[in-house]
């Protein structure tokens, strides 16, 4: 029934922003009606080997019963006590909040929905009502009136459908007077869940394989050389160059890590291609691990305990591979991650060193701790020293924007260096508005392991500002590709521009520097990466 | 009905102080232990509260960046946005809690024309926080020539500015105006926006009606229905010399307001006021955006199960091998 | 993270600011002058004054602005007292024709209380009047 609703634009924008209807304080949520905007349940193999909580239970989101612990309340009460305890973020947000309503309207998903519990102040409400009745003299006494409520099943069936409709983007905590960051009460709130056995599959999945063979995908070594031989080949067709990737090589400088998509999704590939381009025509001595074949960690999203896991692997493989320091590609979450979770969880590595640009000799003191680099950070010194030829009108047929991913710019403050080395490879750059970029900037919906088919209804909601912003440089501008930096977007950014701004292409930054490259003893290249060819400089005015 | 409840109560409450400031014989009750049970109230439940926050750690360095970070020498870091080093961070804190930074940015958003989402720039809600909160803080300092003995010559200052344009007698203040439209604004938003209105709980009309209430009490002695002054004085200076006394013939309004503020006192500590105390908390603004150049301590952190590289290569060593991969340790090379 | 020492020393700091009135007090600047001032006992003993003490304490200034309306804008001086004489609508001529000494009369709570009215921007209080006369009159002669 509602699973066949299709998926129109002019259905989806019947959006009303004005809540009328029940107080928000009713938690029942009808999934059969709700198709498309949740996910699904994790699998047993995955939860099983991650030995999470009650693997063997199959339950679905439209169930009745979701087969919860006896003492499921217990275990969730007792897990937020101790969390209460251990953040002080989620002591002082459920405490503070004055409910202003200035992040109403800056969540993706309230904008494309109209769902007020989509509202930043709402969804944490869904927790804090709880916190209320548990810890709070007022709510113990007076309940509703005071925003208090019980732990019962509708209300985790809620937290369900709500904290898996927020992609921990940050936005809303830009605006808060308070700094009141969302991200942080959803994180605890999925890990109070993951206690009593409810995980989605799309982010359990991804965990397993990459706590297994070192990628989300779960390629195993001889697939991860199969690839990265496979785009060697495809490669030398384009440049007619012999390039050599190292895997796993003992005693290289620097140990190099991206996420895992990169080499088996598109448009990522482009982009892969532009780090193996770049880094033969510098003379990098780096080696890729299989061990540690992933950037992303989708730990994230699950737990703090999933995130130390899956993220040990990028020291222990720095110290066995003896590599001086490590680089990263482009990624969103990753980058989270490693800048702010890395250093605190593993403890600082004294057999790396301080990072330091073999090529212009720059020493990147920001890393001075983590021993960790971005790649942008790397590229944009290279650029800004000369090291490398650039050619932009390589890049003419493309009039690119510049999406920021929420994780390099509200928790990381990566926003000028991707923007110095776009300005340096392509003549045609373009921004879209500015409530719509760097800090201001609009998840692409689907972050946070939310990037799943069956949730294609919320995507596509949350998704609708920052498509409304790329369609209006495309009209603008012309704009015919949107670039970003981590490899959700990548992923997820090409259905909701060919839904929202068609026929908006997605790339990535490193795919414009290898497009642009002049190598060292180069033949004329024909097409860019992606086979297409070059704008010819006549051609390039009447378009 | 979050408003009715609130409403209901702050009438009971007037009522209450109307009952105690005219029953003789509970003058002392409303004027002297009351306010003083409040006041204890006041600072033991903020400092009880704020301990209770400082016993949990601030685990992560998680800082909400709202510009370009520190990174290369020649990238412009915007230090108050996305601060390097502790005296940004100040900078950032006192843009923060001076100044609302967080809620000048705020827009407001619009779908027109069916499908294009549109942003602009919001400030009332920044305006009448800021006035809101400004008035009061000079009203608080006014009410200083209340407080203590003899009167600071600040107050005198704040006296001739707030009353500058000399209208009415006494003197109208400019803040009690700006003070009672700012609240009245704060809580007609509330009741306007449906959004707000939807997210409103009792515990956010009950200040703003409190407030309100103070406000209009505090206006109404000084305009119309007014008190012996000298009397208030000789009361409020014995409270806060702690040699309580209650003078005869005070107006009754007065005992009212007092207790009223005695009630917002009292209640502080235990509701969404303690944002007072929190914005100075907050780890999303009050932490530097180092993360990369020094290591942030985590007193819990536990360790969890890996799979560690030796299990990874004994699981995968022959495809490993098959695909020419370097292996840490080879059993048939330690056969031969 | 704990940060124990910043919490600390600002709760220390928050104390201190809003027990500043009670500091203030305890170890007031000028001890000697704390109390409530004492009005004057008037030479005059005897005569009514235009309303009760019940109404002139809190509503003062309401009835003086009232006068000074009256005989500025309508030129309306005079009313008529409690006991029925006729009374100039005057701060110099009446008021303080018993209460004369500003002084010990105004002044007092005023201050006390930390009021300045605008009365004296233009009113020139009785003793004052003879002092500044006289130093003008001397000016002159001087000059002379």
């Amino acid at each position: 029934m509602s699973s066949e609703k299709e998926l129109k634009a002019e259905n989806l924008l019947k959006i009303k922003h004005t809540p009328t209807h029940r107080d928000w304080k009713d938690p029942s949520i009808d999934f059969e009606a709700k198709r498309g905007n949740w996910c699904y349940s994790g699998v047993v193999k995955s939860l099983k080997y991650l030995d999470l909580p009650r693997p063997e239970t199959k339950w679905a989101p439209t169930d009745e019963d979701w087969q919860l612990p006896e003492n499921w309340q217990e275990i969730i009460l007792d897990g937020l006590r101790q969390r209460l305890e251990r953040f002080r973020t989620l002591r002082v947000f459920m405490d503070i909040c004055v409910r202003c309503g200035a992040c109403a309207d800056k969540c993706h998903f309230f904008i494309g929905s109209g769902d007020p519990k989509n509202m930043p102040v709402l969804r944490a409400e869904l927790l804090r009502s709880i916190y209320r009745k548990e810890y709070t003299l007022a709510g113990k006494l007076m309940g509703k009136m005071v925003g208090a409520r019980e732990l019962t099943l509708p209300v985790l069936k809620e937290w369900f459908y709500y904290f898996y409709q927020c992609t921990e983007c940050r936005r809303c905590s830009v605006y808060c007077p308070y700094g009141i960051d969302t991200a942080e009460i959803t994180m605890i709130v999925r890990e109070l869940m993951a206690e009593v056995g409810i995980s989605i599959d799309w982010i359990a999945t991804p965990i397993s394989n990459c706590f297994r063979t070192g990628n989300h995908l779960g390629i195993q070594p001889h697939g991860f050389v199969d690839s990265i031989e496979f785009a060697a080949d495809d490669l030398k067709e384009i440049i007619n160059m012999d390039v050599e990737v190292p895997i796993n090589k003992k005693g290289a400088e620097i140990l190099f890590i991206t996420p895992s998509a990169d080499y088996f999704g598109e448009p990522h590939y482009f982009t892969l291609l532009g780090y193996m381009m770049l880094f033969k025509e510098i003379g990098l001595d780096y080696t890729f691990s299989t061990y540690a074949s992933e950037g992303g960690n989708f730990g994230l999203f699950h737990s703090h305990d999933m995130i130390k896991r899956l993220n040990a692997k990028t020291y222990a493989e720095a110290k066995r591979l003896g590599v001086k320091w490590i680089l990263g590609g482009e990624c969103g979450h990753m980058w989270r991650v490693y800048h702010q979770y890395m250093c605190t969880m593993q403890g600082e590595q004294g057999n790396l060193e301080m990072p330091k640009s073999p090529i212009t000799g720059t020493v990147f003191e920001n890393a001075a701790s983590t021993k960790m680099v971005h790649i942008a950070e790397f590229t944009a010194d290279l650029i800004k020293n000369g090291k490398i030829k650039l050619d932009p009108s390589r890049n003419d047929h493309w009039t690119p924007t510049y999406h920021d991913s929420c994780n390099p710019s509200r928790a990381m403050g990566l926003l000028d260096e991707p923007r110095y080395i776009l300005e340096n490879c392509c003549n045609n750059f373009a921004e879209m508005p500015e409530n719509t970029i760097r800090e201001h900037t609009f998840c692409c919906g689907s972050g946070a392991g939310l990037g799943t088919d069956e949730n294609l209804e919320m995507r596509l909601r949350g998704g609708l500002p920052r498509g409304s912003a790329v369609r209006y440089v495309r009209d603008e501008n012309n704009v015919n590709i949107l670039l970003c930096m981590c490899a959700i977007d990548k992923a997820t950014l090409p259905a909701l521009c060919d839904f929202w701004a068609p026929p908006v292409q997605v790339g990535g930054v490193h795919e414009m520097v290898g497009n642009a490259l002049i190598m060292t003893g180069e033949e004329e290249r024909k097409t860019d990466l992606r086979g297409e060819p070059y704008a010819a400089k006549e051609e390039s005015e009447d378009v | 009905m979050t408003l009715w409840y609130s409403l209901i109560l702050v009438v009971i409450l007037t009522l209450v102080g109307l009952f105690g400031s005219q029953v003789n014989g509970l003058q002392p009750l409303f004027g002297i232990v009351l306010p003083y049970i409040a006041l204890v109230t006041f600072i033991i439940g903020i400092i009880m509260k704020v301990l209770k926050w400082a016993k949990s750690p601030v685990p992560f360095r998680i800082p909400t960046t709202c510009g370009q970070a520190k990174s290369l020498p020649w990238i412009k870091n915007d230090n108050l946005e996305s601060p390097s080093n502790t005296i940004s961070v100040i900078g950032r804190m006192i843009l923060e809690i001076l100044f609302f930074r967080s809620l000048f940015r705020n827009t407001r958003m619009e779908i027109k024309e069916g499908s294009k989402v549109v942003y602009a720039s919001t400030k009332f809600l920044w305006m009448a926080g800021m006035a809101f909160h400004y008035t009061f803080l000079v009203i608080l300092l006014r009410h200083f020539r209340f407080f203590v003995d003899p009167t600071p010559q600040f107050v005198i200052w704040i006296q001739n500015l707030d009353g500058f344009f000399q209208v009415g007698l006494p003197i109208f203040y400019l803040t009690d105006m700006v003070f009672l439209a700012a609240v009245s604004y704060l809580l007609l938003r509330r009741l306007a926006d449906s959004k707000i209105r939807y997210i409103s709980l009792a515990g956010d009309y009950f200040p703003l009606l409190l407030l309100l209430a103070i406000g209009t009490t505090g206006f109404l002695m000084r305009h119309f229905t007014k008190v012996d002054l000298i009397g208030v004085k000789e009361l409020t200076v014995g409270l806060l010399s702690l040699q309580p006394v209650i003078p005869d013939g005070i107006g009754s309004l007065f005992f009212l307001h007092l207790f009223l503020v005695s009630c917002l006192l009292a209640y502080f500590p235990f509701s969404k006021l303690m944002h007072m105390a929190g914005v100075f908390l907050s780890p999303t603004r009050n932490l530097a955006n180092n993360n990369r150049m020094k290591q942030h301590v985590n007193p819990w952190n536990y360790d969890v199960k890996l799979h560690p590289y030796e299990e990874y290569e004994d699981e995968f060593r022959e495809v490993m091998r098959g695909a020419g991969l370097p292996l840490d340790r080879d059993p048939e090379e330690e056969k031969k | 993270m704990f940060d124990s020492k910043y919490i600390i020393i600002g709760l220390i700091i928050f104390v201190l600011i809003v027990t500043i009135p009670i500091s203030y007090n305890l170890f007031a600047l000028n001890k000697c002058e704390v109390g409530v001032p004492e009005l004057e006992i008037l030479p005059k003993a005897g005569d009514k004054c235009v309303k009760s003490r019940e109404y002139m304490r809190p509503f003062h200034m309401d009835l003086l602005n009232q006068w000074r309306d009256d005989v500025v804008r309508r030129g309306d001086r005079f009313t008529t007292g409690p006991d029925g004489k006729l009374i100039e609508k005057s701060l110099s001529n009446t008021c303080m024709d018993c209460h004369s000494n500003k002084e010990n009369f105004c002044d007092r709570c005023h201050n006390y209380a930390s009021v300045s009215p605008y009365c004296w921007d233009c009113h020139i209080a009785p003793t004052e009047i003879r002092d500044t006369d006289l130093a003008i009159h001397v000016e002159r002669e001087e000059d002379n």
